[in-house]
């Protein structure tokens, strides 16, 4: 079997095979403040007076408008924090950061198991080793009452890739390089199983920004078995230690695979998607020069630690171009707290940039602000499609070229500086 | 009784050089400004607003109406309002050769008919379907009707879960359903 069959066969009773449908146990059963309310909406009206299938199983996450920006936010989000409070539902309030780094930082999202909730980038948490998907609300509303689901166990392509890349090259350039090759097609519908040597090696952070976009090539989740216990390693030391990593996650021998994928990296260069979507990827060289007003680091994709600590080896004694504007967003308050004790948000504040509080904001319509008519943005972040982060255009690149580019104020490799 | 089928004038999601538009996303869809919206009743108006081209089709939809869209329908976030803004103008299907994994359980879940046909693009490039038009479609059966052209197509039917939780109404009629049974 593959990754994703054998997770999903040890999680229902009936047959494993792709296409057929099963009913799936759900380990964690998640919601945002985005989804949230329609999901405690649609709980009372549907389950009035009956209880969750595990209150211990079930979270909220408020992530997209944190704190509330808009009164209309403000007032879901106490909807949804009066249930959990009558449910006995524990809340990952706005404090906390993005939801799915979170039940990863908290242990809940383990390798082996399956989580769902109101975040179409659930499948970052393929990253780990585990079935995270996306859902909306009727879907997990049903989730919190049933503790299951159905699923049509999809077809598992397997990517092997050729060669390796160096720096400034990093997994971002990997990911928006495999969103050229795979675009939305190749993988659409189905789970992908990355082999080779530029993957084996990626840091925890490097298999979150690829496996974060597997949503953008339309692909259901994405795994890297290849180096996974050092990652797993990595996760351990993020996670309370109360919560053990046990499970593995490789594929049998004998996997069928609906098609084989082989590509080369070798030598890579940096790569950036231009506007209007995540697939219109060139490498940099091809868009040098594109001047740019504004520049976003965080987001799911590029948010952690690492992510910044690359942004900050540009940016510290330098300055953001006057003019360009630098928003920086940690995704976790964990890793916010790391940045700080370490010198790195100084590194980046001194720079010049914006440091704001852990979430979605930058690469979803929040709070951090948008783009005008008119406005060139650079953006560490996973969508460019058109109106996602207001009226301007967004480029998607590494944290190395959004900070290379906001220092010389057009889109720059980090070897121009 | 069992409804079986879907009846409507078809708008034919196009662009300017007559394909079919695809990969359209849950933003051009309803866009993510609105997402603080929770009551149905509010959605109809959003949907497809940032759809260049077809931003008008809120004030023009008629109940029934039925789209016909490019592979990839529904890309991008999870929203439910993604669905249910077409559910609020009863609006009566959407035909695609392929839908977003994620959109396509929604609607699903919704009991709103999402409807796979390969033959859209072809159809569509010979005018044999065109906006406007009244369709009839068999989602059972699998048999689609174009009543303006007098042409029939093949539709793909619906899965057993699929037609299970239409039948129903939702996921969470269906569920009640099980519950009974079991």
């Amino acid at each position: 079997m593959t990754i994703i069959e054998k997770i999903i066969q040890h999680h229902t009773e009936d047959e494993v095979s792709p296409g057929r449908i099963v009913w799936m146990d759900l380990d964690i059963r998640s919601a945002r403040d985005f989804g949230g309310p329609n999901v405690v909406k649609n709980y009372e009206r549907e389950y009035a007076g009956l209880p969750l299938a595990d209150k211990t199983k079930t979270f909220f996450t408020f992530d997209l408008c944190a704190p509330a920006c808009t009164l209309r936010y403000a007032d879901n989000q106490q909807a949804c924090r009066d249930f959990a409070l009558k449910q006995g539902v524990e809340v990952f309030d706005v404090d906390r950061g993005i939801g799915t780094h979170v039940l990863m930082e908290e242990g809940l999202a383990q390798p082996d198991s399956t989580v769902v909730g109101t975040d179409s980038h659930m499948n970052i948490l393929g990253a780990v080793g585990c079935f995270g998907q996306g859902m909306g609300d009727v879907d997990i509303t049903f989730a919190f009452r049933s503790g299951r689901t159905w699923f049509e166990v999809p077809e598992t392509v397997k990517v092997v890739l050729k060669g390796a890349y160096k720096k400034p090259t990093a997994a971002k350039d990997l990911t928006l390089f495999l969103l050229k090759e795979l675009g939305t097609k190749k993988i659409a519908l189905r789970a992908a199983e990355f082999y080779g040597p530029a993957v084996a090696g990626l840091t925890l952070a490097g298999r979150l920004t690829l496996a974060s976009m597997i949503t953008e090539m339309a692909g259901i989740i994405g795994f890297i078995p290849e180096g996974f216990e050092a990652a797993k390693q990595e996760l351990a030391g993020l996670t309370k230690p109360s919560r053990g990593l046990s499970s593995s996650v490789s594929a049998d021998e004998g996997a069928a695979y609906a098609e084989i994928i082989e590509l080369d990296v070798q030598g890579l260069p940096p790569q950036v998607a231009a506007p209007f979507s995540p697939t219109n990827v060139k490498p940099v060289s091809e868009l040098r020069g594109t001047k740019i007003h504004s520049g976003f680091i965080g987001s799911c994709t590029n948010g952690r630690f690492e992510d910044f600590s690359e942004a900050a080896r540009i940016l510290k004694s330098r300055k953001v171009k006057k003019g360009v504007m630098l928003k920086v967003v940690p995704a976790t308050r964990r890793v916010y707290e790391e940045l700080l004790s370490r010198g790195i948000l100084e590194d980046l504040f001194r720079s010049g940039a914006i440091i704001h509080n852990p979430g979605c904001g930058g690469c979803a319509e929040g709070h951090v602000g948008l783009t005008g008519k008119g406005e060139v943005q650079i953006s560490t972040g996973n969508r460019n499609f058109a109106g996602k982060q207001g009226k301007g255009e967004t480029y998607l690149a590494s944290p190395a070229v959004v900070a290379a580019s906001c220092v010389l104020g057009q889109i720059a490799s980090p070897e121009d500086i | 009784m069992e409804k079986t089928s879907c009846r409507g004038r078809i708008w034919v999601l196009q662009d300017r050089a007559g394909r079919l538009i695809e990969d359209i996303d849950t933003d051009q869809i309803f866009h993510n400004a609105f997402l603080h919206i929770t009551e149905i009743s509010e959605m109809g108006q959003h949907a497809l607003g940032n759809l260049e081209g077809w931003k008008d089709f809120a004030a023009k939809a008629r109940p029934g109406d039925i789209l016909v869209a490019g592979r990839n329908f529904g890309a991008g976030s999870s929203r439910q309002q993604a669905v249910d803004c077409f559910i609020a103008l009863k609006t009566g299907a959407v035909l695609a050769p392929s839908f977003s994994s994620i959109y396509f359980r929604n609607a699903v879940n919704s009991g709103f008919p999402v409807l796979r046909c390969g033959v859209l693009e072809e159809m569509a490039g010979q005018r044999r379907l065109e906006s406007g038009d009244e369709i009839e479609v068999d989602v059972r059966a699998g048999q689609g009707l174009n009543l303006s052209k007098k042409v029939r197509f093949e539709v793909e039917p619906m899965s057993a879960v699929q037609w299970d939780i239409f039948q129903a109404g939702n996921l969470f009629a269906f569920g009640r359903a099980l519950n009974r049974r079991s």
